[in-house]
């Protein structure tokens, strides 16, 4: 994919002016927030689960290459296969080769942020292959030839008219001519267009909310039941994860689902949780007869004992997109690439290059509500603000920021100087303003006065009127 | 232990110098009051807006200059979370562990307090002996809520004052879109957050709207009187100190 993030100034000024989306992004306060208030409310023991949620990912990380090499002993040992991918060119392949080897056209797909990543989709058209999403959001938005805007609700951006905009110029060759907006109606259309594909797949692709180690099963959760269509009813399943998602044992597991669904939908567990192990066995009534694992690492093994090891703990809960005040008024596409809102900010520049991606780190007030949320504590402002130290050091930062910097350093080192630099500005803004008490205009600081007015000081620092005082009674 | 008369340093915060002597005052007045020694060193600015752009060089800088100026008093006291949080939490993450200026931003550190919290965290202050006629809204900064646990305090205090109604808006632990350099980097989202808290100002009816950090306090006011609405904006402090007879933030003298 493309990336956009060069331009997030001009992306997020345009979906703030966006009347159709600013409406859809409302959704996320009712949708996501308040729920997730009354799911945390009710447990009480959540922010001891918290504590054990970081413990644990913490743990994993630090001895990921044990876990892995245990998962992928597993794996085998159930009859499946795991494959390891360095780079998205590499995972593509890879489930290229796999698709072809079984002669697929047409592949199911269940919902996969690390699809997005590799560019899985037009990778597999441009083979020959037809990808289909089947979660109903994912869904809709490859009719529309979109990204997701959101990790976990991937159509969040959009309304319900546009939704059957998209399925009446798509849905007429399955035989639907009429146009529906009720969403009743909207979803057993999609439905009923789905159940097709999943009875003619070959392959079915999902992600992995989990890999469990002490079993080698991946595990995926979600509230439609998509994807566990997706993963038994073609001959191949493939499970594609980055390789941060292992989890020692079932039991972690149970610890890690019952943060991820409160902390992502207020639920206390989601609809469908699903366990794969293996292929098909003699005994079982349904399932694939391949199970591969494909796992990415795309730069996250080089996170591994840096300053940024602690983001690979994220669960993609998407807690921290629906309570960051940045997201919720520009939602996902003005990031500019896959993962949007603060876990995005943070991932991106080391996915994609901090040259391209360096806006979203800096285009956060550090209010620290989404490390206040995070459901395994990522300190998320502090790894945003060792973006900007890293940009700084390479002088990445913009000129203006940085000659604005210099010149208030320069004062601020220098107590004298500066008490008599802000002994002019106090009395300097005083008189700009007039008989106001603020200032209207001012043309160096356009960014506050185009919005809003600057409250004008009242003409002496405290540090003068101190001053006074202390001659006037020592 | 709290010595008979503790001796504190009062760092008055580069805005609050700047734009907003009397909360300096307030400050002073309230510490007095409760029985402390305040003095006010040589200083300049905790250094954020070099800290939050990435230059960790100036920061330090500054951060040994705050160290310095001091660390021989019994406490650290300014009027603002963001500020005191500056010291306390992120100062000591600038030097290497073990080394000699770590040790001393750490004990610097244990000895940092935002005034409402160490006014009755540590002073065990009970009771604000003022009043105020006015139905006020109280907005939670960011850095003083998340970073140092400052929620109930001011609360507390403000429930004591002689007439003054307390209004809870909704929202009021979201950020209102100041965030130092933020607001002039990305202004058309601090000003679409900002117009949010706005919003939910008014909705409460109060006619005073309160906070403890000047930074949010310039951007709210400054972006009610664009609209032209009608509402006091005051530091809590003043309110608590009863040094309300000065112009209200960015209000003329003698009223509107
Ligand atoms: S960073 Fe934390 S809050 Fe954000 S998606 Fe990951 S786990 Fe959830």
């Amino acid at each position: 994919m493309q990336a956009t993030s060069l331009a997030f100034k001009r992306n997020a000024i345009a979906a703030l002016n966006n009347p159709v989306l600013q409406k859809a992004l409302n959704n996320i306060k009712i949708g996501f927030v308040r729920k997730r208030a009354a799911a945390v409310a009710k447990l009480p023991e959540f922010g001891l689960l918290r504590d054990a949620g970081r413990d644990l990912r913490n743990h994993v990380l630090d001895h990921l290459d044990f876990y892995l090499e245990r998962f992928e002993a597993q794996v085998i040992e159930s009859g499946g296969q795991v494959h390891w991918a360095r780079d998205a060119a590499e995972a593509n392949q890879i489930v290229l080769d796999i698709c072809r080897s079984v002669n697929a056209r047409l592949v199911t797909k269940g919902k996969s942020m690390v699809s997005e990543e590799i560019g899985l989709n037009d990778f597999l058209e441009a083979n020959g292959i037809r990808p289909v999403e089947t979660d109903l959001g994912e869904y809709i938005i490859q009719l529309r030839h979109e990204q997701p805007s959101h990790i976990i609700a991937p159509a969040v951006h959009l309304n319900r008219e546009q939704v059957a905009d998209a399925f009446q110029a798509h849905h007429a060759p399955y035989g639907f001519t009429e146009r529906h907006e009720e969403p009743r109606a909207l979803l057993d259309e999609a439905r009923q267009v789905l159940r097709q594909q999943f009875l003619q797949a070959d392959v079915g692709i999902t992600g992995a909310n989990f890999c469990v180690a002490e079993t080698g099963s991946t595990v995926i959760v979600t509230n439609e039941g998509n994807g566990d269509l997706t993963q038994t009813l073609p001959r191949v399943h493939i499970a594609l994860a980055s390789i941060e998602k292992v989890v020692p044992t079932l039991e972690d597991v149970s610890l890690l689902l019952r943060l991820l669904a409160r902390s992502a939908t207020g639920q206390e567990l989601s609809v469908y949780t699903t366990f794969s192990t293996g292929p098909r066995h003699p005994a079982d009534v349904d399932g694939p007869e391949q199970f591969h694992v494909v796992l990415l690492d795309n730069g996250r093994s080089s996170m591994i004992g840096g300053e940024f090891q602690d983001m690979l703990r994220c669960i993609r809960c998407a807690a921290c997109l629906n309570h960051c005040p940045v997201y919720s008024a520009i939602g996902g596409h003005a990031y500019g690439w896959v993962y949007p809102g603060p876990m995005g900010s943070v991932l991106t520049p080391q996915l994609i290059g901090i040259e391209v991606a360096g806006q979203l780190p800096n285009a956060s007030t550090f209010c620290g509500r989404c490390e206040e949320v995070c459901p395994v504590q990522i300190p998320l402002p502090k790894l945003m603000r060792h973006w900007r130290e890293r940009e700084f050091e390479r002088h990445l930062t913009p000129m203006p920021t940085r000659f604005g910097l210099g010149v208030w350093a320069f004062f601020a080192k220098r107590p004298k100087l500066y008490r008599r630099a802000a002994s002019f500005a106090a009395w300097a803004l005083r008189r700009l303003a007039g008989g106001a008490g603020r200032i209207k205009r001012l043309p160096l600081a356009k960014g506050w006065t185009a919005w809003r007015d600057l409250p004008a000081p009242p003409g002496r620092t405290f540090q003068q009127q101190w001053a006074a005082r202390r001659e006037q009674r020592p | 232990m709290i010595t008979a008369q503790p001796k504190i340093g009062l760092f008055v915060t580069c805005l609050v110098d700047l734009f907003r002597p009397t909360v300096g005052f307030s400050a002073l007045k309230l510490l007095e009051e409760a029985g402390c020694t305040v003095e006010v060193p040589v200083q300049t600015c905790c250094g954020q807006p070099a800290y939050n752009t990435g230059d960790r060089a100036t920061a330090r800088t500054l951060a040994q200059q705050v160290i310095t100026a001091f660390e021989s008093f019994d406490y650290v006291v300014a009027p603002s979370g963001s500020c005191a949080g500056m010291i306390k939490c992120h100062y000591p993450s600038l030097f290497e562990i073990n080394s000699g200026w770590r040790v001393r931003a750490e004990q610097l550190s244990t000895k940092t307090f935002e005034l409402t919290s160490f006014l009755t965290d540590v002073l065990g202050l009970e009771q604000a002996n003022v009043d105020y006629a006015g139905t006020v809204t109280y907005h939670d900064s960011c850095s003083g809520l998340r970073e140092l646990g400052v929620k109930t305090q001011p609360r507390r205090l403000l429930g004591t004052v002689a007439g003054l109604e307390l209004r809870e808006m909704e929202e009021s632990e979201v950020c209102c879109g100041f965030g130092g350099t933020f607001c002039v980097k990305y202004p058309e989202l601090s000003n679409r957050m900002v117009s949010d808290k706005v919003a939910h100002i008014l909705a409460t009816g109060a006619d005073t709207l309160l906070a403890g950090d000047l930074g949010c306090l310039l951007n709210i006011a400054g972006k009610l009187q664009r609209d032209g609405v009608a509402i006091k904006v005051r530091h809590v402090a003043e309110v608590l100190a009863g040094l309300t007879g000065v112009p209200a933030v960015g209000e003329a003298e003698g009223g509107e």
